[in-house]
């Protein structure tokens, strides 16, 4: 079965989503979303937790609700879509290769592509953590899904390796259904998850937060029965001396969020090494013409609100593209970044085609108090921000004006300094 | 129950010769304290098939590696597994020490392998870009290969079960009595013929009836399994020429295109000590760094440990010895390699001893489980159209479809864990590591097996994954 399609979007969850209906709206008909998974909503289903929403909607959703408003926009603006469909490769003609098990091995020819795969969780396995490999370690989004969807719990005692969000939600959620969180350990000195997480999942709780502290050993060779945590040094060495050994029966992980771009990269698509997402310009296009990236494939977001702002944005794009809507190409200028910035999304910028108002995103490297955000065009500041405290875990944006640029720009620098 | 024969242990040497055995009308069972067989020493190695340079000659290491490394590819086509003979390189970093690798090439001559050459640094970075220039000369054995010690295993032991051999698992041996000619096992098994290969347990199987007594020292070997992504770091596999220092790391590909490195050698107080360390991790990443510089250790999906079963001895200890009693004991390295020509070997001598016959509806082939990502669109098609399950992709990262794990669990010897699973078709095997298809498949195993959730297994019964449900009134978990 070969046919050819205006706009083909892989992934339903909420980047795919917001971007098919963006797309819809400014004016594709010829479009089709390829969801692996059985239903749309991606990751938001498992996210039962409330929070979602507030930047969109005004108002805290859960998960399923938030993602059911898009939901319901997809299905009133007949956009259709293939579930259980799992893409197997996009060729550079960006032909996309796809099965599911009514239809078997299909190809579509797309005339524009956007990637919306989401990301993963780092396994325990790449995290090199000496000890045994019993039973009883899950990633904590692997547990989400086992506790919220299927009804079942991986364990009563609990320890926490990694702040992520996923990992700050699971403490709270295996709390409330009777299990034990002795502690969450995050190698780092700050954590990854966000301030508001921290408060309502741990605080709240009494669940200690060990900062700058690992797992260095795991004891059960069939069941998990103890992890020993130890403080590391600046060096993530760990400190002789203060090893403190938890009997639990559960490990779970929250040890960072990586993009999911195994097909990107067989297509050739360029990776940034910072990110694990591909390098897109201004309208979130990649390297190979008319393939677009948003939400979490792109790079890793705090908050769905801008996962969908992004997406909707990547949507309508992709519609000006197979449109040709879009200005000419006049030069682009590549982002750079400096002190604690370590990227920026997009990377590059041609003011010709640029929003008057471009979002750029970034995060840091480090925690930055009470220190400025810069940024430069050519050598003129044009924004001098000054905030109380950034962190690693939560992802900020500057917003830059197409007024400030000129076909004779140069350089765009982004960069942080120290008050 | 009364058998002719009962081997004890089903690791990649009880399997091989069960499977050997399997070709005779002899009636035949194998005793296995865990859940699947392939859970010891054999799910834990390089996955390599030596050429047979190694081991010194005369010796039963030299004879039966050799033998082995011709039976694996044959085995390989007849029962479906993957063997690749991808090549070895011993790679020396030190003008002084050419000599050994002179005195490896004579050795290699004297153990009878063939096409074996020493090559220069232009050559060696011909072969292999990557390795560090430093190099200065290498023994190149073209007849190495790789092999998935599971997918050996497993097929040779599958094999015999269909053509009869019965498999008991979940069953340590406590107890075992010469009754007149043959033995008694756990009081319920009558068996003619007793066979040892009880791995790192043999010696005290064997010490139980012979008089020269064994020791079997586990010795820990650990390893860092890389994405595929990082594959094509080489072709070869890459062995460091053995030092002072010691016998250094390797580096290989495996079968399934990813990358192992390891493994270093410690000794270790227990039989179970399966754990990594820091130390070890750091040792052979150093080690490591030797043949390739920059090893991307950000692509590590999975370090893992295993055990040699180290006999007191410089060799295997392969016969009869004790009346109707056979030992596979002391099979350390190269005993993947020779793991075939044990079997055939042992399955010889009891066939004669017991005066067997062919099997009368012997079946010599075994078809492995299908890998999708191997069939063009038109193969897949008529997979799915004869079976659905085939078209739903439950592991992502290795491609994996339902229909693989269906069949994993309705095989002769079916997988009954979830790592029984991750070993014969792959799922859960690649970069996220099962964190998407754990569930998936374990709804497959409640839907196929009839487990509920509670009752599924990791590995053995003492891994399950799911301690209870969560709330009441939610009752089947699918709501």
């Amino acid at each position: 079965m070969e046919n050819n399609k205006q706009l083909v979007i892989i992934g339903g969850g909420p980047a795919g989503l917001a971007a098919a209906i963006g797309a819809k709206q400014a004016g594709i008909d010829d479009l089709l979303i390829l969801e692996r998974d059985h239903c749309l909503g991606g990751i938001l289903n498992q996210c039962i937790h409330n929070g979602f929403g507030l930047h969109t909607f005004g108002e805290e959703l859960t998960g399923p609700e938030y993602a059911w408003r898009y939901i319901e926009q997809v299905q009133q603006l007949e956009i259709p879509y293939e579930l259980n469909s799992m893409v197997l490769d996009i060729s550079k003609d960006k032909t996309i290769r796809y099965v599911n098990a009514k239809q078997g091995v299909c190809t579509i020819h797309a005339q524009a592509i956007i990637l919306a795969m989401g990301c993963r969780e780092r396994p325990f396995g790449s995290l090199s953590i000496p000890g045994y490999r019993p039973a009883g370690i899950y990633s904590a989004g692997t547990a989400q899904k086992l506790v919220n969807i299927d009804g079942y719990m991986p364990g009563k005692e609990v320890v926490i390796l990694g702040s992520g969000d996923i990992g700050l939600i699971m403490a709270r959620r295996m709390t409330f259904e009777g299990a034990n969180v002795h502690t969450v350990a995050e190698r780092l000195p700050y954590s990854g998850g966000l301030k508001r997480n921290i408060v309502q999942c741990l605080d709240d709780f009494n669940i200690p937060l060990q900062l700058s502290h690992t797992v260095i050993d795991v004891k059960g060779k069939d069941r998990i029965e103890s992890v020993t945590i130890a403080q590391v040094d600046e060096n993530n060495q760990p400190i002789a001396g203060t090893e403190q050994e938890y009997p639990c029966d559960t490990l779970l992980l929250s040890c960072g969020l990586i993009p999911e771009n195994e097909l990107s990269a067989n297509a050739g698509i360029e990776l940034s090494k910072i990110t694990n997402g591909p390098v897109v310009n201004e309208l979130l296009e990649t390297n190979m013409e008319g393939v677009f990236a948003c939400g979490n494939v792109l790079h890793v977001h705090d908050l769905v609100d801008f996962v969908s702002q992004e997406a909707t944005k990547a949507g309508q794009n992709a519609a000006q593209y197979i449109l040709q809507q879009l200005p000419a190409f006049e030069h682009e200028i590549p982002i750079e970044t400096g002190g604690l910035v370590r990227y920026t999304v997009p990377f590059s910028i041609d003011p010709s085609r640029m929003d008057d108002k471009q979002i750029v995103r970034f995060r840091l490297s480090n925690v930055l108090k009470n220190g400025y955000v810069n940024v430069y065009i050519d050598d003129n500041r044009v924004i001098h921000q000054r905030k109380m405290i950034r962190t690693p875990g939560e992802m900020e944006s500057i917003v830059l004006k197409r007024e400030w640029l000129n076909e004779n720009s140069q350089s765009i620098r982004i960069e942080t300094e120290v008050a | 129950m009364d058998v002719d024969v009962l081997i004890i242990g089903s690791g990649v040497v009880g399997s091989a010769i069960a499977y050997y055995l399997a070709k005779t009308d002899l009636k035949i069972a194998v005793i296995e304290k865990e859940e699947d067989v392939c859970t010891g020493t054999s799910k834990a190695n390089s996955g390599i098939v030596h050429a047979g340079f190694d081991a010194m000659p005369n010796t039963l290491k030299a004879k039966f590696n050799v033998e082995g490394s011709h039976l694996i590819p044959e085995l390989a086509k007849l029962l479906d597994f993957e063997y690749k003979q991808n090549g070895a390189l011993v790679l020396c970093f030190d003008k002084k020490l050419r000599d050994r690798v002179e005195a490896l090439y004579q050795r290699g001559l004297a153990n009878g392998v063939t096409d074996l050459k020493i090559i220069e640094k232009d050559e060696i970075l011909k072969l292999e870009p990557n390795v560090n220039e430093d190099v200065v000369c290498a023994l190149y054995a073209p007849t190495s290969g790789i092999v998935c010690p599971f997918g050996m295993t497993i097929a040779l032991a599958e094999n015999a079960a269909d053509n009869g051999v019965q498999f008991i698992f979940n069953e340590a041996v406590e107890t075992i009595e010469r009754v007149g000619d043959g033995w008694l096992v756990n009081d319920h098994y009558h068996a003619k013929v007793l066979v040892n290969a009880a791995g790192l347990y043999a010696d005290e199987i064997h010490n139980q009836f012979v008089d020269q007594k064994i020791e079997i020292t586990p010795r820990r070997g650990e390893y860092l399994l890389f994405d595929r992504t990082a594959g094509d770091l080489c072709a070869h596999t890459l062995f460091q020429l053995p030092t002072e220092k010691g016998k250094g790391v390797l580096i290989t590909p495996t079968v399934h295109g990813n990358i192992l490195v390891g493994p270093n050698a410690q000794a270790v107080p227990t039989k179970e000590n399966v754990n990594t360390t820091a130390i070890g991790q750091d040792e052979i990443k150093t080690k490591a760094r030797i043949t390739i510089k920059d090893l991307p250790f950000n692509q590590v999906i999975r370090t893992f440990s295993g055990l040699r079963a180290t006999p007191n001895g410089p060799d295997f200890i392969i016969g009869q010895t004790a009346d109707h009693f056979y030992d596979a004991a002391g099979i350390e390295s190269p005993g993947l390699s020779s793991a075939p020509a044990i079997g055939k070997w042992i399955a010889e001598q009891i066939r004669e001893q017991l005066n067997a016959n062919d099997h009368p509806h012997y079946i010599a082939k075994r078809k492995g489980f299908i890998d999708v990502k191997k069939l063009s669109n038109e193969q897949w098609n008529e997979l799915i159209q004869k079976d659905p399950a085939y078209g739903i992709i439950v592991c992502r990262c290795e491609t994996i479809t339902a229909g693989s794990i269906q069949d994993a669990l309705s095989r002769s010897l079916p997988a009954r864990s979830l790592d029984g699973i991750k070993r014969r078709v792959r799922a859960g095997m690649g970069r996220c590591q099962a964190g998407f298809c754990l569930p998936r498949s374990m709804e497959i195993m409640q839907e196929k097996l009839g487990l509920s959730f509670e009752e599924i297994q990791l590995t053995n019964s003492h891994s399950k994954l799911i301690t209870s449900k969560v709330k009441e009134g939610i009752h089947d978990g699918k709501q």
